[in-house]
């Protein structure tokens, strides 16, 4: 018998009125995962998410948290870092180290060793990086099963990002179950698994090879991308720019040449695959038609 | 449009006490994008403000052009948040002297580009993170500048608004304009013609983001364990490893490194040699 998912929803339907904001979605994060969870604004990611933490309650389906109904009982026993931190920018970080300690009723906990040399420094005066290193040691504090992570490494320089990454799969390893969302595909990457919603669907799960599944761009190399740029972007094309080369995301290799044809642009197109963000560019598309 | 090179020669930016840009030198061309990159402190946002003006210089030199040919949205703000985007754009035209014809004529080129004909008479309040940074892209391309500077204009932004910034920044650019953008994401600057890393007020490495791979001839190999955790980095669930002065253990394959590797690479480099030298 395997251990039941930390946090799982089944069959989960939520409607504001007639709009239907998430649309019968299933989806689990299991310990010592990390779990990244994607979608473009107005996908439903909050939506779900807030049905999870029993924050929200859903029209159909249902909503389990560490094995539980998702009351606050049981919300208290994970851990969340939002993006915009929760930290309080006019303590010190001891302070804050002991505010959130005595919240959970932790009292004398101990600034992370890595933190020791600035411990006394305000909050405000550290760098991003080392400020989301804190919110995630604080997050960590009351020694969660789950912890929820919204965009954990937005705004942090390459390095200071990789070593974020390290402390969430160091505590994934621990057997604390991760989930991340996020819009960004660098921090999709450092997902073990990718679960991608559109128009309030689930839509993709697994890596990021086959959240991005058949759907292909494709690649225009031409001397003069500034026109084919312009050319494309005026049928109506979704294009997007790679250096010099021009992409067009979801649309047939032969019409793309055909509108460049059309203006008199010599150009070689090639069919590469998309990005994640292409991805949910065309879902996103598709979304706004289909609803209208 | 003519198109105005953006020429910044041994820049110093000093707040204080404190070196915010030490000998930054970039050339950003019209017809292209130049992404600048780094994390927070690492001196983006000097940089640009100094391209517009809004900064001392200490030491170096910028040719650009003057302030109002300039088109600048700020990492913070960018539209007035009480007024309609109608009205913000109003509001900026106005402030530019735009004839009524001009003005109704490009405001509807630039927010069609940018998807936001449909929201003229909601405010920029009620706008969602990434159609406000839209609108101030849209407003920093008002009066048509020849040089476009937009700082962190994806910053929080979704992926598909996420493409709208980078329709507009390209579509001034393919107009003729300069544009010069700053991201901390290097997946976004690889899509840029020139990229310049910044890494604690200079530069890291420089140039268009394939050299930039290109050049790099450290060997580079993937583990699921770090050998030398200073000279290792995580990806996912492996590490990547860089061997500047060992060679690697002979039963490591060597792998090609990508844009995000070799920023990460050459700080690590600056980083361990500063400590040790």
């Amino acid at each position: 018998m395997t251990a039941p998912p930390l946090l799982e929803v089944r069959g989960v339907t939520k409607r504001f009125g007639d709009f239907v904001a998430v649309d019968d979605v299933s989806l689990w994060v299991g310990a010592g995962e990390v779990v990244g969870l994607l979608g473009a604004n107005g996908a439903g990611k909050t939506t779900v998410l807030r049905i999870a933490l029993g924050l929200l309650g859903a029209t159909a389906g249902e909503a389990r948290l560490l094995g539980s109904y998702p009351d606050r009982a049981v919300r208290r026993r994970i851990g969340y870092v939002p993006q915009g931190l929760g930290l309080y920018a006019d303590m010190s970080v001891r302070e804050n180290v002991a505010f959130v300690a005595e919240v959970y009723g932790r009292r004398g906990a101990q600034v992370p060793a890595e933190m020791a040399g600035v411990a006394d420094e305000l909050v405000g005066r550290l760098s991003l990086g080392i400020q989301r290193e804190l919110a995630f040691a604080c997050a960590l504090l009351h020694e969660p099963e789950l912890v929820v992570l919204d965009e954990p490494t937005s705004g942090v320089g390459a390095l200071a990002r990789t070593a974020l990454w390290d402390t969430i799969h160091e505590r994934a390893d621990a057997g604390v179950g991760v989930l991340v969302t996020t819009h960004y595909m660098q921090e999709a990457e450092q997902c073990d698994r990718l679960l991608l919603m559109a128009g309030g669907r689930l839509v993709g799960e697994g890596s990021a090879e086959q959240i991005v599944g058949d759907t292909a761009a494709v690649e225009v190399h031409v001397d003069q991308w500034a026109r084919a740029f312009d050319v494309l972007s005026s049928a109506g094309l979704p294009v997007t720019l790679s250096g010099t080369s021009v992409r067009v995301a979801d649309a047939p290799a032969d019409d793309v040449s055909g509108v460049l044809a059309a203006a008199g642009i010599h150009a070689e197109v090639a069919v590469v695959p998309a990005t994640i963000e292409e991805r949910m560019t065309v879902l996103s598309r598709a979304d706004a038609t289909g609803r209208g | 449009m003519t198109g105005t090179p953006v020429v910044v020669r041994d820049l110093v930016v000093r707040f204080g006490a404190r070196t915010a840009l030490d000998g930054v030198s970039m050339t950003a061309q019209p017809g292209q994008v130049t992404a600048v990159v780094g994390g927070d402190g690492a001196g983006k946002t000097t940089l640009l403000r100094a391209l517009v003006g809004r900064v001392g210089l200490s030491g170096g030199s910028i040719e650009a052009p003057q302030p109002h040919e300039i088109g600048y949205l700020p990492a913070t703000t960018g539209s007035w948040r009480d007024l309609t985007v109608q009205e913000n754009i109003d509001f900026v035209g106005g402030s530019y002297g735009l004839a009524p014809a001009v003005l109704a004529e490009r405001s509807r080129r630039v927010l069609s580009a940018a998807g936001l004909e449909p929201y003229r008479d909601r405010t920029s309040r009620q706008l969602s993170g990434g159609m406000r940074r839209k609108l101030g892209v849209c407003l920093a391309l008002l009066h048509d500048p020849t040089v476009l500077v937009l700082d962190e204009p994806s910053t929080g932004v979704d992926p598909v608004s996420r493409v709208d910034l980078w329709r507009l920044a390209a579509q001034a650019a393919a107009a003729g304009a300069t544009v010069v953008m700053s991201t901390t994401y290097l997946d976004e600057a690889e899509r840029a013609s020139q990229v310049l890393v910044l890494d604690r007020g200079s530069a890291l490495v420089a140039g268009p983001p394939a050299e930039i791979v290109g050049d790099f001839d450290v060997p580079l190999t993937q583990n699921h364990d770090a050998i030398r955790p200073e000279w290792a980095w995580r990806r996912g669930r492996t590490f990547r490893e860089v061997w500047p002065t060992d060679p690697p253990p002979p039963d490591l394959a060597t792998i090609a490194a990508d844009l995000e590797d070799v920023v990460i690479a050459r700080t690590l480099l600056r980083a361990n040699g500063r400590g040790r030298g």
